[in-house]
């Protein structure tokens, strides 16, 4: 595509057809309920919040924001946690198994969620872990682990050897260097494994449908899923909710672009 | 360091390596690239674990200590400064891991700096650095600490010829200034002869010659510490002793040994020597003296010296041109040498008197 303009359109189209769902949702939300049922229907909103109040009051909206927060932070902290340590002996100590662990790590992270459905629930149902935040987030971890020791393995082979051993000689601990060089040098790869883990665990409406069915503990996807009741379908409650469940993920990736870019280019490429 | 060898796998690398560094002494590690010294100094780091044999410091064994219970200070070639923290930073980071009061810090910080002229990079970081400065950096880091033993791992090899010539006198310096015992790791002879008061020649991971400078470029242990010292190298003539112990016999192609020795050598009669001639000492000279003649292949021309690059028959060797006229390329010229310059190895040994 040699002309400027010819990119230009093909670029809007693309954007056009992935976002439109967004845009529909994102400007629904904003309708008053005449709006909304309005033939024909009006492109533009009156930007009403009403709502958004009224998923917040009548939907217990704010529940499942708090909820999915508490989840999804929690098993991207002890994703990361455990992630970082399994992948530094991955990347530092070479077994002879260490590369097959990681092809089997990459063949597990393939597994059809719904092959594992079942043992994890039996899992959890005998730990009586169905319906807490701690069982939500042990599969969340459990799922996210692969990923995240693959992405992260990657970034600590990248930081120089010779680096550590400084840090070693200075007087750290094999765990003092990975944390205060190794861990800020991998920085790049720490946030593009966080970010996915974290927009997983947010997203994620299979197992938190299975997991949780009490509706005191359901995230954001199973809760907004739960909307409709029997006589009603409360469009505009649910472009709301859809949209503030939306927007964290577009503003914390929105901040950490440069980052992520980097994290996810890096590797490929011997810098 | 006693009996020392490593082996990875079946291949050994270091093969019974024994030697002493003195308090306050400049000790290198001399050998061509894989003769497994820099996998010496990473053992006495303990940054690797010997197969075999003991270190010790002051005494006292240290080769089942982690490397930052051995106090000593490692100088890498790449200098692996921490690339997130300012040069201030990296200078203190060993200070801080021993909680040191940060008005000591600043202390030893800001001397270590004034020392190597840093004072002006300390809120830099590294990548702001030219490969001097960061040579600096790196030197800092081992000066603030104060250890028992400093090691450097060729720190001078990524640095231009120009900024390795003057880093090469300001390590000297600093070596007199602080009295600090050094096992300093290089291939690059120059820095070996000119820095070092213990030079320890390593080739396919055993000691070849230990000695200061002097006994290494004029006593040459061996044909390897022969050939590997000194730039040109040596030239190094292999043959049998015929039975008069006169004539070296190389190949059909004889040398009369009789200007160059003070005595026959009878007693080796019938052996394989190699005579070696360092180039300076090879000297152009009139037909009738010469002791040796070649053709001249090209002639050498480095301001100072002068070196002409010749072959008598299919033996090629280097001789340096007393500063006269040089010899034009294809014509015959004839080399002589004195008697005491010469060098004589059986089966590769020296062999003395």
């Amino acid at each position: 595509m040699k002309r400027p303009a010819t990119r230009l359109l093909c670029s809007i189209a693309i954007a056009l057809y992935c976002l439109a769902p967004f845009f529909w949702f994102i400007l629904t939300s904003f309708k008053s309920p005449a709006e909304l049922t309005a033939i024909p229907p009006e492109l533009i909103p009156s930007f009403h919040v009403g709502f958004y109040r009224s998923a917040l009051q009548n939907y217990g909206l704010l529940r499942y924001i708090v909820n999915s927060a508490i989840v999804a932070g929690a098993a991207t902290l002890v994703t990361i946690a455990i992630g970082a340590l399994a992948a530094y002996v991955m990347a530092r100590f070479r077994f002879r198994w260490t590369n097959i662990y990681l092809l089997m790590l990459l063949a597990i992270a393939m597994f059809p969620q719904i092959a594992i459905a079942g043992p994890i629930w039996s899992i959890l149902d005998r730990l009586g872990w169905l319906n807490t935040y701690h069982g939500l987030v042990a599969a969340y971890v459990a799922l996210s682990l692969p990923l995240a020791i693959w992405i992260l393995t990657t970034f600590f082979r990248e930081v120089p050897g010779e680096i550590e051993e400084a840090a070693l000689i200075d007087g750290c601990s094999r765990l003092q260097a990975l944390y205060r060089v190794v861990l800020p040098l991998a920085a790049p790869g720490i946030l593009t494994a966080s970010l996915l883990v974290f927009i997983y665990a947010w997203n994620e409406f299979f197992f938190a449908l299975i997991i949780v069915t009490d509706p005191d503990f359901h995230t954001l996807p199973v809760g907004i899923a739960l909307f409709p009741g029997e006589y009603t379908m409360p469009w505009g409650e649910i472009a709301a909710a859809s949209t503030l469940a939306t927007t964290p993920l577009i503003l914390l990736t929105l901040i950490f672009q440069r980052g992520i870019v980097r994290g996810l280019s890096a590797g490929a490429v011997k810098g | 360091m006693r009996g020392l060898s490593k082996r990875f796998g079946a291949n050994e690398v270091l093969k019974n390596i024994s030697f002493e560094v003195a308090d306050g002494e400049f000790c290198i590690l001399l050998g061509p690239s894989g003769c497994g010294k820099s996998t010496l100094l990473r053992i006495i780091a303990g940054l690797e674990g010997p197969t075999d044999g003991e270190i010790a410091i002051d005494a006292q064994r240290v080769d089942h200590l982690a490397p930052r219970e051995r106090d000593i200070a490692f100088v890498f070639q790449s200098y692996a400064l921490y690339p997130h923290m300012t040069v201030f930073d990296n200078l203190a980071f060993a200070l801080r891991l021993r909680r040191a009061g940060a008005v000591e810090i600043t202390a030893k910080v800001t001397e270590a700096a004034r020392l190597l002229e840093i004072q002006d990079l300390l809120e830099r970081k590294p990548q702001a650095l030219s490969g001097g400065q960061r040579q600096r950096v790196a030197l800092g880091r081992a000066i603030v600490r104060q250890p028992k033993i400093f090691l450097f791992d060729e720190p001078l090899s990524n640095l231009d010829a120009t900024l390795r010539a003057g880093m090469r006198v300001e390590l000297a310096r600093l070596h007199r200034r602080l009295r600090a015992t050094i096992v300093y790791v290089t291939h690059d002879q120059a820095e070996a002869l000119t820095l070092g008061e213990k030079i320890i020649v390593l080739n396919q991971g055993s000691i070849q010659q230990i000695g200061n400078a002097s006994d290494i470029y004029r006593k040459p242990a061996n044909t390897m510490v022969a050939g590997f010292v000194g730039s040109p190298r040596m030239n190094l003539l292999d043959g049998r002793l015929d039975d008069t112990g006169r004539h070296l016999d190389c190949g059909g192609f004889s040398i009369d040994l009789t200007p160059v020795l003070e005595t026959a050598l009878l007693r080796l009669a019938g052996d394989f020597l190699t005579i070696g001639v360092r180039p300076e000492h090879l000297r152009p000279t009139s037909e009738d003296q010469s002791w040796i003649r070649g053709e001249v292949d090209m002639v050498e021309d480095l301001g100072s010296d002068q070196f002409i690059y010749l072959h008598s028959g299919d033996i090629g060797l280097i001789a340096r041109s007393g500063g006269q006229s040089l010899p034009q390329p294809g014509t015959i010229i004839g080399l002589q040498v004195a008697p005491s310059e010469v060098h004589l190895f059986r089966n590769g040994k020296r062999l003395e008197g």
